[in-house]
């Protein structure tokens, strides 16, 4: 596989490690969510069958986390995105 | 030399540097290059820039690295470059840079925890097909990444079609070089 | 012996004669043979045994489809077995031997298999071996696979090398065959990237086992001539003897290059085989068809070959597989073999054909509306009985026949991303299908354009269309004339006819088997793949799968179409383990990391243990000391009588550093640390999201907005991609900076009551109790000057302090610190004594922290702030993680001073039988400790902290361990810390 890295261009996924939803991004704040919240937040996870967004790090590579947009079914990938960009337009800061 | 007397070793074990020629092929260890990286604190990258140009420190942009006298600097992620220079006239690396960007930048030692190995010689697109997915044929002088070589990572940089520069985890050089010897042969 | 087959022409090198031995047996042969062809010059067709009912048999085909001609290559650790003979180039010296036959080939004792066929059908082993279970993996399963085999290994070490590479190319093409050849002349002469891969040793495809011509050239001729000019193109790579295994994603292709093996042995250094990763822009299939044969009974015996693989044999190697032969074809194309081998000086008696509108015989004696119904012929083929289209039946006396059923393309490839082939009714095969791998364009006859011209042209349009796609100018030469002769085939699978007609005869899959499971109803074809073993082992159905499905569409009534087809995937051919494996075996599976006192630890003589990549001193053995345990139990007591160095320096190091590091470290940490101030150091506790604890270990403020953190040597990496992740993904706006320096500093530990003494001798600057107390952290230098950092933190429970310098000065100070201590009696430790000190200190290390466990169970809970977020605070308050009589960490004491423990033996209570619902926890970390004078334990045991005091048993069921415990705690030594704050 190749994932286009949005700095870098194509580079094979073998540099990468692979860990999961891009709604990992999400992250609750333990000061004022409970466990129910935490629970939702690291367990329950669409698995879909077709697009879907995910947390690569480029181990191997410039140590980048990005968010690939992939096709589960054909393994397309339809893009990547630094995932401090997409943390931010999420709202996320400190 | 310091006057504490205690004597190095070179990251390949021993107090001099090893060199290596295999058919067309020459591996030297490189001892006598001070290494730090460079990151500018959040906010301040304008900053940096401007402190680097004023003591000739180039700042390359992403998948490059750029020599200079006495100061060169690869990009190594989208925050930092590793900052080059001679070992024996910036030995306390830190203590050059360090007042230059003040607390512009996060700066630390890294002269240690890198082997370097500079392979030099005709045809090492040859090579380097058996060692890594970079196609060094085809990218430009100053082109630098991080690759893989035999499980390790390694950041490679093709300074010219002759010479590759690859700083590997300095803990694992003999396993670095034993890779590059045994490509070499099978591959000359 | 005598070349009694060899007739003239072919592409061998006559005037140089290679000697190689089959089964014992010498023969002779020539550069450009392969074994199969060479044997078969000698008169030799019987070449193997079948799978399952060991019959005779020789080779099918001359190529890599080959399913007969297995043979066991070379001898000793080389031996190889499974190996093609019809693709195994010959080279001088060969030794090959038969397989799956005792006591000969000749002679198989396991022929009576063949006797007993009706008991052998599809499904047999299902149905017989079932009872009782516990027969099958002591009884059945050994007898069956002695009996029904292949090759065996030689259970030696691979002598060879094998490497893997990487290649880049605009445009891969995949087959050097006419199509193959014009796609890359196309693409080549306009300055494309192109590699061009074929499986074959010499480069040409069919044209090299053809008569046709190509322009004014013979097609072998042209063939050559291409590759010349290619050759002489910088941009265009020629890969011959390069298998294309596989196409992965997104334009990633796998290829093996057999380098070596036409040689006796590889050249010193030299790779046997070369597991390529092509990493291509576009892709051209052109890996040709394969002909497929006709199921009529008895039409397995050496003899029987496909039609194309009988003329090749005589065009290509100048080999006549028999002096008098027939040709047994449904279509056009075998009317070529005939031609082919009568103009070759070849007698040939007939040309059988079922269509009663097939081409002009010419000279030819055609028999018309014909079928082969029998064959004769023990160990080779003597005889076939025809039956003409009016019935009548007639023996013919030959050595050889060629089949042929038409020509399969080889879609293979097209299907590795999971497209289904179509079936192309105007040449009753299936073509590749929507869908296929991106970028991978077919040609030629891979795309069912069957013709030479209709290989060139869509050779070349594919070529065409690629420049196109990538911005290149390429120009549509004039193509050279070629034959275009039309697919003319009427479709027959099977002769009705009672008798064992074989489908797939690696396998021994025959016409009976598939009606058998059409009769039990499987006739999916993925049911009858699985239920007959159709399509199965090396040869992977090139042959016999589309005969196989198309009679069981028969059976069923319905179209080949709504039958459908299995799909291919990789590898297109058998891969050597050893070429998946590389470099990476033994040794050099995986590279050393080596400490910076690697030297001057081995020079001691030190016993190395591998941790990960790093090789870590275990002990450093002294003369005299003949058991482990005595030069550990003596690193030990020397280090708490004095004082005790130890290399510590594979432990993770990171630089922290940025005006938000201490906010930063408070959301890693489960513990606080926004409060510690410059110049000290603090143990943290950084757990996962889930509330499981992740890792600890100390981090220390160098500077206002500087921190150095360090890391379990196990989880150093984990714990860098997880801080990254925090950093990047959770809070992106933090002003945090991080990089490893794991690798920058030698750090090595020096506890024990004289540890401050032996490092005022090293240190510069005033490291009393008072400049530099407990859990203090800064910057130094040493033996007059040298930078280096300073921690006053133990893990031994010791008064310690950690000492970094630059690594290339660790193998000086590590000589230095020992040179000093001499009068302190000073001693170097491994890990094995570390182990103890932590165990009777408890502190918990890899085997407490295992991922299953909480602040909680370990004793820690109290860190854990709740003033603040942090990663895993608010899920380690989970119920069910929080419970009372949850697993806390005990320490474990032998009731009997010299009774024993073991790591992983479980608490029972005293009397309670061995059973779950009795499990109390489990003994985690086991030592003896020379400083109480008995094993001792760390463990989780559950309400641990009321069971102090209490006795328990230790239970191991696999090593019959039960032992009374007693439960104490885990601080064996020095409870109340004086030691370390002395």
């Amino acid at each position: 596989m190749l994932i286009p890295h949005p700095i870098l261009g194509p580079r094979d996924a073998q540099e990468f490690v692979y860990l999961g939803d891009a709604a990992l991004i999400d992250r609750p704040d333990g000061m004022t969510a409970g466990v129910e919240e935490f629970h939702d937040y690291l367990y329950q996870r669409d698995n879909p069958a077709g697009v879907h967004r995910e947390l690569w790090y480029h181990e191997q590579g410039d140590r980048s986390w990005l968010v690939v947009t992939r096709d589960t079914v054909t393994h397309e990938i339809l893009g990547a995105e630094l995932a401090r960009d997409v943390a931010r337009a999420r709202g996320r800061s400190k | 030399m310091a006057e504490h007397g205690l004597k190095p070793l070179c990251a390949l074990g021993e107090a001099a540097p090893k060199a290596v020629t295999i058919g067309p092929v020459t591996i030297t260890e490189r001892a006598d290059v001070a290494l730090a990286s460079l990151a500018p604190r959040r906010g301040r990258e304008d900053e940096v820039r401007a402190k680097a140009a004023g003591i000739g420190l180039p700042l390359p942009g992403p998948a490059a690295a750029q020599a200079g006298a006495p100061l060169g600097a690869v990009w190594l992620t989208p925050e930092i470059w590793l900052v080059e220079a001679p070992f024996d006239s910036h030995e306390d690396i830190l203590g050059h840079l360090k007042p230059v960007f003040g607390d512009a930048a996060s700066i630390t030692e890294q002269t240690d925890a890198w082997v370097r190995l500079d392979v030099t010689g005709r045809d090492l697109p040859r090579l380097f097909e058996r060692l890594c997915n970079v196609d060094l044929a085809e990218v430009p002088d100053g082109f630098a990444t991080r690759t893989v070589i035999e499980h390790l990572g390694v950041t490679l940089i093709r300074r010219s079609a002759g010479e590759v520069t690859l700083y590997g985890p300095r803990s694992s050089a003999g396993s670095l070089l034993h890779a590059l010897e045994v490509a070499a042969v099978s591959a000359f | 012996m005598s070349q009694s087959h060899r007739i003239d022409g072919g592409q061998i090198d006559r005037s140089r004669t290679f000697r190689f031995r089959f089964d014992g047996v010498g023969y002779n042969g020539h550069p450009g043979d392969t074994l199969a062809s060479a044997l078969l010059a000698n008169g030799v067709r019987l070449m193997g045994r079948s799978f399952k009912y060991h019959r005779p048999r020789g080779p099918m085909t001359a190529g890599s489809e080959e399913p007969n001609a297995l043979v066991e290559l070379r001898t000793g650790a080389r031996q190889e077995p499974n190996t093609r003979a019809t693709v195994a180039e010959l080279f001088d010296g060969m030794r090959a031997q038969s397989q799956n036959r005792w006591p000969s080939l000749r002679f198989d004792a396991l022929s009576v298999n063949d006797r007993l066929n009706t008991f052998f059908t599809a499904g047999f082993y299902y149905k017989t071996f079932m009872w009782p279970a516990a027969f099958w993996e002591k009884v059945y399963e050994p007898i069956i696979r002695r009996a029904a085999g292949l090759g065996s290994l030689s259970a030696k070490h691979d002598p060879d090398v094998y490497d893997k590479g990487f290649l880049h190319c605009d445009l891969l093409v995949i087959g050097a065959g006419p199509a193959g050849l014009m796609a890359t002349l196309t693409a080549g002469r306009a300055g494309l990237r192109v590699i061009l891969a074929d499986e074959d040793f010499r480069m040409g495809g069919r044209l090299n086992a053809e008569t046709f011509t190509i322009g004014d050239q013979s097609g072998a001729g042209w063939a050559e001539a291409t590759v010349a000019e290619l050759a002489s193109l910088p941009n265009v790579r020629l890969m011959p003897r390069t298998t294309v295994i596989g196409a992965f994603d997104h334009g990633v292709y796998g290829a093996v290059e057999r380098v070596a093996d036409h040689l006796p042995e590889p050249a010193p250094g030299q790779p046997r085989q070369i597991l390529w990763r092509i990493y291509a822009g576009r892709t051209v299939l052109a890996g040709g068809a394969t002909e497929r044969p006709i199921a009529f009974p008895d039409n397995d015996r050496p003899g029987i070959l496909l039609a194309g693989a009988l003329r090749a044999y005589a065009n290509r190697w100048g080999v006549a597989v028999g002096k008098r032969v027939a040709v047994f074809t449904n279509n056009d194309d075998g009317w070529r073999t005939a031609h082919d081998l009568a103009a070759k000086g070849i007698e040939v008696v007939a040309v059988i054909d079922p269509r009663e509108d097939g081409p002009e015989a010419g000279s030819l004696r055609a028999i018309r509306g014909g079928e082969v119904v029998a064959t004769k012929g023990r160990l080779g083929l003597t005889e076939i009985t025809v039956r003409s289209g009016k019935g009548r039946l007639e023996t013919l006396r030959v050595e050889a026949l060629g089949v042929s059923g038409g020509w399969n393309p080889n879609v293979n490839i097209t299907s590795h991303h999971r497209s289904r082939p179509v079936w192309d009714e105007d040449i009753a095969a299936f073509v590749p299908g929507a869908g296929g791998p991106p970028g991978l364009m077919a040609a030629g006859a891979a795309a069912g354009r069957l013709s030479t011209h209709g290989a060139l042209a869509s050779g070349q349009a594919a070529a065409l269309e690629v420049a196109e796609a990538l911005g290149k100018q390429a120009t549509a030469d004039t193509l050279p004339q070629a034959e275009d002769a039309p697919v003319n085939i009427r479709p027959l699978w099977q002769v009705a006819k009672e008798g064992r007609a074989w489908i797939d005869q690696q396998n021994d899959v025959t016409v009976k088997d598939v009606k058998l499971a059409h009769q039990e109803n499987f006739t999916s074809v993925e049911h009858l793949k699985r239920y007959t073993t159709l399509g199965m082992a090396t040869d992977q159905g090139k042959t016999g799968n589309v005969l196989g499905l198309a009679i069981m569409a028969e059976l069923t009534g319905r179209s080949i179409p709504e039958t459908g087809t299995t799909i291919y995937r990789p590898p297109y051919t058998p891969v050597a383990m050893g070429a998946l494996a590389g470099r990476s075996r033994g040794r050099e599976f995986k590279p050393f990391r080596l400490t910076p006192s690697h030297k001057w630890a081995t020079e001691q003589g030190a016993v190395f243990v591998e941790v990960g990549m790093w090789l870590r001193a275990q002990w450093f053995p002294r003369p005299g000391e003949t058991h482990w345990r005595q030069s550990v139990d003596r690193e030990v007591l020397q280090t708490r009588k004095s004082v005790g160095i130890c290399d510590v320096t594979t432990l993770g190091k990171i630089d922290i550093q940025g005006t938000d590091a201490g906010a930063f470290l408070n959301r890693v940490y489960a513990n606080t640390f926004a409060t510690l101030p410059v110049g000290k150091c603090r143990y943290g506790l950084m757990l996962r999201e889930d509330g499981i604890v992740y890792d600890d270990g100390t981090t220390a403020r160098m500077g206002e907005n500087e921190y150095v953190m360090t890391t379990t040597t196990a989880n150093a990496v984990g714990v860098f991609r997880h801080l990254e992740y925090c950093r990047q993904c959770l809070w992106p706006d933090m002003d945090v900076q991080i990089i490893s320096t794991t690798e920058a500093w030698a750090q090595f530990s020096v506890a024990g009551p004289n540890a401050r003494n032996l490092l005022e001798k090293i240190v510069d600057q005033d490291i009393s109790d008072a400049a530099f107390p407990y859990m203090g952290a800064g910057n130094v230098t040493v033996c007059g000057g040298l930078r280096a950092r300073l921690f006053r933190i133990s893990f031994s429970g010791e008064l310690a302090y950690e000492i970094a310098v630059p690594t290339r000065y660790g193998d000086a100070l590590i000589r230095r610190l020992v040179a000093e201590g001499k009068e302190f009696d000073a001693v170097v430790y491994g890990t094995e004594a570390l182990g103890v000190m932590r165990v009777e200190k408890g502190h918990v290390a890899g085997n407490e922290l295992n991922g299953q466990t909480t602040a909680l169970n370990m004793g820690l809970g109290k860190m854990v702030s709740k003033k603040k977020d942090s990663i895993g605070m608010v899920l380690s308050q989970r119920e069910g993680m929080v419970t009372e009589d949850g697993l806390r960490l005990v320490g474990v004491k032998p009731v009997k001073p010299d009774g024993k423990l073991e790591a992983g033996s479980h608490f029972l209570p005293i009397g309670a039988r061995p059973v779950l619902a009795n499990d109390g926890g489990w003994l985690t970390s086991k030592v003896y400790s020379p400083h109480l004078g008995c094993d001792i334990a760390l463990g989780y045991l559950k309400g641990g902290t009321d069971k102090i005091g209490q006795r328990m048993r230790a239970v191991n069921l696999l090593t019959g361990l039960d032992t009374e415990v007693e439960i104490v705690s885990p601080h064996f030594f020095d409870p109340e810390g004086e030691r370390l704050r002395g």
